[in-house]
């Protein structure tokens, strides 16, 4: 079909207003066009946030030594080399707010919601094309004020990136504290809005524009993730807005939401009857949802990909579903637990005790439902399959501390230690990025219409994969012997100084896999123009979007938009010829739907 | 200059990876036109699944063996203590065994079932008995971890009021920590930090014509008598803290505009703590490396290191700013002779405010 519907392509769209330069590549109101932006964007973004990281790592290992590096990136806050201990918090700060928001919401929420809820739910584009546009453009806004935010003179936030108050409100308390940080809640505020009009339009398109025959109960898993994590989505960051807004409030014009009674700097300052706590309670309110918005696309992707490529039916697909739901839901009633020892009434510590390890439920279901999709299949080891593998190794490797981390008792000894360091990272931070990476290597011919080089993946993947583990394994153990995360050295304590050979360890772990990640990029750029030309369907998978042509065309489909007769996952279904039946075959004679 | 030189360097290095890696790729091209896993890829694949597998292992067996039984792990120095210890091992040794069991089918799946042109996998796609096993399984696990992880909270962070505990406010500051015990009549004064005046002394704010404030005694380190429970009070002056004492279990935050508590018994003196085997074992190995660190220190022109001695410590565990890396506070538990004597000697509030 292929062939024959790119010849008819511009015909049957001549009706279109003819592009320009402007309108197809950069304020494009079309989906695919704006994943790639949001993807290109987000990966920027991601070196900036992983060099950083290496910064920091370097500086943990070797503390206080002088860093030729450190003289040439960061000028006058490393004077001789040695990196001032000011910006060693702001880089930890712009890190991880990087990472979560602009590399693991938006690169990753917004690339593929983006490209994949039209294509597989049979849509020609978004339900508002405009507002898309609008919301890419609002987060490459705020983009680049963050990373204006890095040039501030008193130097960029540096309060962590959960910025509590009083530290993230008061300019006498850190230097971070000033501009840079009102350019973060700036940024922020901005990143808030651009999320929000994305979720919305995500929402509405899933509701209203699914093709005739894709009941919700067909929709392939990915879907139900995007659509789910967009949800969550409206609900918790219109929250973190507000306690942004409150902030900016106490900031400039002289309010008390969260402050009250503070002497500093020689001097009392006049609030009164505030309460850092309401705003540990705000930010937590999304903080926690928003971890669930970073791992349900990944794990999303990694359920299409694991079907596809075992060649085999995802296990349980409405177990998969309820669990998503599930998770959706109890992620909005646990974020207290991030909370236990902040002064709040320990009866609630209970309470969130008890909330979040039934979380560990419907995670559970999840990660054994990818073990027995892999059972008898018959597996494709392309890349994406092995960083789906890889994320599912990860989550359970992550996931299981969080029954540590989630019982109060136990969150006493190790709350914000390098145990809390080495469990967020691999259950939300590698986790989601291995989404993010499955996401690419598999999309990848839908988005540039070639293939990425399957043996640099092979490497990419391999190498990330131990390095992972290398770096953050052994965290748990530093975690555990009481070493608190956000210290510039841990020279003052004699106490710690048997770990230091740890801290060496896990940064060349770091810089090892910060290095081959010159593999993934090398091979996602020179693709784009060198790669391979793909097929149409190169991996023989049943959703929707590899109906459309390979080469794009505005609204998708250039015929008819094809119906649905049957779920995502019949691969292998006995009485086909193929091992994989798309989406849009209809039913042969005397053959049965599943029932879900 | 160097700057420049030194991102040229780098810049030379990533040029360099990326030449080669490009090699890599050219020489690929005759090997094989298709960038779809075939049967050697899936085999090749499915063997460094299992090499993985046991990587995983390896990485867990080394951790554990060479860090997993840090004295901090097991040398608990509070009556709580032991519970949370019992507590967090029972959820490790949990972990661990569904760790090692959900890896192995993980990746020995991978490995098992590995691609092979022609076959057909199983079209298997639900089943609601299996999907009740693993959904109760962890349902039953959990219920046990929270019933006892509540339990276990609640013990802690209920205060006894009737052990009669001994009073002891902790007051944070950046970038340091003080101690106010409440004195003779065990009630600590009422304060507010709009009362600090530096130029008096009351540096902490206590309210001067309080009675209960007469007798407090401020102090920069904190001495605990052995076996009684003490209830800290917490309080803040300008940013988060947090009063992290590792060795007791112990950690609550402080919190400007209020007033937060955590309540312990030290069961295990500094003195007594020294002579334990397995402290005396890390000390020994801290003090090889500081021995080594200092040669170098030496060779260099600087100062060696002092040696280092076992003390409890009160580490600030909440981002503070910028040295937040170094604001602790050493504690000391003593019997309570040693106490009584110590206190004895620390002047009082009323007799270190300078007068108007």
């Amino acid at each position: 079909m292929s062939a024959h519907a790119d010849t008819h392509a511009h015909d049957d769209h001549g009706h279109h207003h003819k592009e320009t330069f402007v309108t197809k590549y950069i304020f494009s109101m079309d989906h695919k066009m704006i994943a790639k932006q949001y993807l290109i964007t987000g990966t920027i973004m991601g070196i900036i946030g992983i060099v950083m990281s290496l910064m920091f790592r370097m500086q943990i290992a070797w503390p206080e030594e002088p860093n030729v590096l450190f003289e040439a990136l960061l000028g006058k806050w490393a004077p001789n080399g040695v990196m001032d201990a000011d910006i060693y918090l702001a880089l930890v700060t712009i890190h991880g707010t990087i990472m979560v928001f602009f590399v693991l919401t938006a690169g990753l929420s917004g690339t593929f919601s983006n490209l994949l809820i039209p294509l597989q739910i049979g849509a020609r584009d978004m339900a508002s094309g405009f507002l898309n546009m609008v919301s890419y453009w609002l987060f490459f806004l705020s983009s680049v004020i963050m990373v204006l935010s890095l040039f501030v003179e008193a130097g960029p936030a540096a309060a962590g990136w959960t910025i509590y108050p009083p530290l993230s409100a008061l300019p006498m308390a850190q230097g971070g504290s000033g501009a840079g940080m009102t350019l973060w809640l700036v940024a922020m505020a901005i990143f808030i809005a651009s999320s929000l009009l994305g979720s919305l339009n995500y929402v509405v398109t899933v509701i209203n524009l699914r093709t005739k025959g894709m009941s919700m109960t067909r929709l392939p898993l990915t879907i139900w993730a995007f659509f789910v994590t967009a949800i969550i989505g409206i609900i918790s960051f219109p929250v973190l807005l507000s306690a942004a807004l409150l902030l900016i409030m106490d900031r400039s014009f002289g309010t008390s939401f969260f402050l009250s009674d503070i002497f500093i700097q020689g001097e009392v300052l006049h609030y009164q009857g505030g309460s850092p706590v309401l705003f540990e309670h705000l930010f937590w309110f999304l903080g926690h949802p928003e971890v669930y918005i970073v791992l349900l696309p990944a794990l999303g992707i990694t359920s299409e990909i694991i079907s596809t490529n075992s060649r085999k039916p995802i296990f349980g697909y409405r177990a998969m579903v309820v669990s998503i739901l599930a998770i959706a839901f109890l992620s909005t009633i646990v974020w207290g637990h991030h909370m236990f020892v902040s002064g709040m009434n320990p009866f609630l510590g209970s309470v969130f005790t008890f909330t979040t390890l039934l979380i560990a439920i419907p995670s559970a279901v999840k990660a054994f439902n990818y073990i027995t999709t892999l059972w008898k299949g018959n597996l494709q080891m392309n890349p994406a399959m092995l960083f789906s593998i890889g994320l599912v190794s990860t989550f359970i490797t992550g996931g299981l501390t969080g029954i540590i981390l989630g019982d109060s008792a136990l969150d006493i000894n190790v709350h914000d230690t390098y145990f809390v360091v080495a469990h967020f990272h691999l259950v939300m931070g590698i986790s989601a990025l291995y989404g993010m990476f499955a996401g690419i290597y598999h999309w990848y011919p839908k988005m540039f219409g070639r293939m990425m080089n399957k043996n640099l993946g092979y490497i990419h993947f391999w190498i990330t994969a131990i390095c992972a583990y290398g770096v953050f394994f052994p965290m748990h153990f530093i975690g555990m012997a009481g070493l608190p995360r956000r210290y510039y050295t841990n020279s003052n304590f004699p106490l710690f100084d048997d770990l230091a050979n740890v801290n060496v360890v896990i940064t060349v772990f770091a810089l090892i896999g910060g290095a081959f990640q010159l593999v993934f990029l090398y091979n996602f750029f020179s693709s784009m123009f060198f790669g391979k030309k793909a097929e149409q369907n190169p991996w023989k998978s049943n959703t929707l979007e590899w109906t459309t042509p390979v080469e794009h065309v505005h609204g998708n489909w250039p015929g008819e938009i094809p119906h649905v007769h049957r779920w995502a996952y019949d691969y292998s279904k006995p009485g086909h010829e193929a091992d994989f039946v798309p989406q849009n075959v209809p039913l042969m004679d005397g053959e049965e739907e599943l029932q879900h | 200059m160097t700057a420049f030189l030194t991102i040229i360097i780098v810049l030379f290095i990533a040029i360099a990876i990326w030449q080669m890696v490009k090699i890599f790729d050219l020489a690929q091209v005759g090997a094989s036109n298709s960038q779809i896993a075939d049967d050697k890829d899936n085999k090749l694949n499915g063997y460094l699944m299992i090499g993985f597998l046991v990587f995983i292992y390896v990485i867990t067996i080394v951790s554990i063996v060479k860090w997993g039984d840090l004295p901090l792990l097991s040398n608990s120095a509070s009556e709580h203590g032991p519970q949370i210890d019992n507590l967090m091992t029972i959820s490790l040794v949990i972990i661990f065994i569904v760790q090692t069991i959900t890896q192995f089918l993980l990746h020995y799946f991978a490995f098992k079932y590995k691609g092979e042109k022609g076959r057909k996998a199983l079209f298997y796609a639900d089943n609601n008995k299996l999907e009740a096993i693993w959904t109760i399984i962890p349902v039953i696990t959990l219920a046990g971890l929270i019933i006892y992880g509540l339990f276990t909270w609640t013990s802690i962070m209920n205060v006894d009021e009737d052990a009669d505990p001994l009073v002891v406010e902790l007051y944070a500051q950046q970038f340091n920590w003080k101690a106010r015990y409440a004195g003779q009549d065990n009630v600590l004064g009422m304060a507010n930090v709009r009362l600090i005046d530096n130029d008096r002394a009351n540096i902490l704010g206590l309210d001067e014509a309080d009675p209960n404030a007469q007798d407090d005694v401020i102090t920069t380190e904190l001495h605990l008598p052995v076996g009684k429970p003490v209830l800290f009070k917490m309080r803040s002056q300008d940013v988060l803290h947090s009063a992290y004492m590792p060795h007791f279990r112990a950690q609550m935050n402080c919190v400007p505009g209020m007033i937060t508590q955590f309540a312990f018994t030290p069961t295990i003196t500094t003195a007594e703590m020294r002579q334990n085997p397995d402290i005396v074992d890390k000390v020994k190995n801290i003090n090889d490396i500081r021995t080594e660190k200092s040669k170098e220190l030496v060779a260099g022109g600087d100062e060696a290191l002092d040696p280092y001695e076992f003390d409890y410590l009160l580490l600030c565990n909440k981002i503070c700013g910028k040295s937040h890396y170094n604001m602790q506070m050493k504690i000391i538990v003593e019997t309570q002779e040693e106490y009584d004597a110590w206190i004895k000697e620390q002047a009082t509030f009323k007799n270190t405010i300078t007068a108007n």
